[in-house]
């Protein structure tokens, strides 16, 4: 895999640019969108954008480094051209998801109170912990993964992601809720449990 | 006295948007009391924390997924097209 060019460079020749960057950008593309036809539109629409726009290329970064600054601008394009599409698979998974994590229907108690974890500050140091960190976040529900990668990872702001993900605010906070539940769980298991390691 | 279901909901949303008076006395009564949501509450400003640290990270080169060759493939018959 080529390593991105160093900074201050010239743009290397446009048709060799899904060679050397496609796979990177169907990555990111990818992790955000979950979706594998929409992963593929986004990065053509971004190599076609910046296609057009290679004249604007200032060297002040990265060739690819570039190129994802331009996915960036895409992907919310990309999810609302698709929203409609998007919305079908609802809510993903439905109450019962979360009340099984309770002891009763009114939820009084943790069945499985949340662990201790040990000096969770010192996993943010260490590289396999973000390879942990990234595959719980690939093993949640498409919706819920996007959601939480757009408002938690990328930054997108409460209104800005009702929009791009076409729902109403609650549904965002359901949304996130759940994702952060699950991967509470996920990290708690495999990484906080004690498995670290081994 | 609020659930610990409900207090995991409010600490959650309390990361997105401002809860109510009566909602954080409610979670702030709750979390004297309950050691549980005290770790969840503790747990889900570490999950925000980690989620921007995320985001500074490089991307990774290899995650073992690809574009696919047929997507490769309409790729690049769509930007010749182009030229």
């Amino acid at each position: 895999m080529a390593k991105p060019d160093p900074p201050k460079s010239a743009l290397s020749e446009p048709h060799t640019w899904l060679e050397r960057h496609g796979d990177a950008l169907y990555r990111y593309a990818f992790f955000r969108l979950r979706d594998m036809d929409m992963a593929e539109d986004l990065v053509q629409e971004t190599l076609l954008a910046a296609f057009q726009a290679r004249a604007d290329f200032a060297g002040r970064s990265a060739e690819r480094t570039w190129l994802i600054g331009i996915l960036k601008n895409k992907l919310v394009d990309t999810l609302r051209k698709h929203a409609r599409e998007v919305s079908v698979d609802a809510l993903a998974d439905g109450p019962d998801a979360i009340d099984a994590l309770f002891n009763d229907d009114r939820g009084q108690h943790w069945r499985t109170p949340p662990a201790a974890w040990e000096n969770p500050n010192a996993a943010l140091e260490q590289k396999q912990f973000w390879a942990v960190f990234r595959d719980c976040i690939e093993t949640l529900p498409p919706r819920q993964a996007r959601a939480f990668v757009l408002c938690e990872i990328d930054g997108l702001d409460g209104k800005e992601a009702c929009k791009v993900l076409d729902v109403e605010p609650s549904n965002v906070w359901v949304m996130l809720h759940r994702a952060r539940l699950r991967l509470r769980q996920c990290l708690e298991k495999h990484w906080f449990g004690g498995a670290r390691g081994k | 006295m609020l659930t610990c279901k409900e207090v995991s909901e409010l600490v959650s949303q309390s990361l997105d948007r401002k809860l109510s008076l009566r909602e954080r006395l409610g979670v702030r009564v709750h979390l004297l009391v309950c050691n549980a949501c005290n770790r969840f509450a503790a747990q889900m400003r570490f999950l925000r924390a980690a989620a921007r640290r995320f985001r500074e990270l490089p991307p990774e080169d290899d995650t073992g997924v690809r574009l696919s060759d047929a997507a490769r493939g309409r790729i690049r018959r769509r930007l010749d097209g182009q030229r």
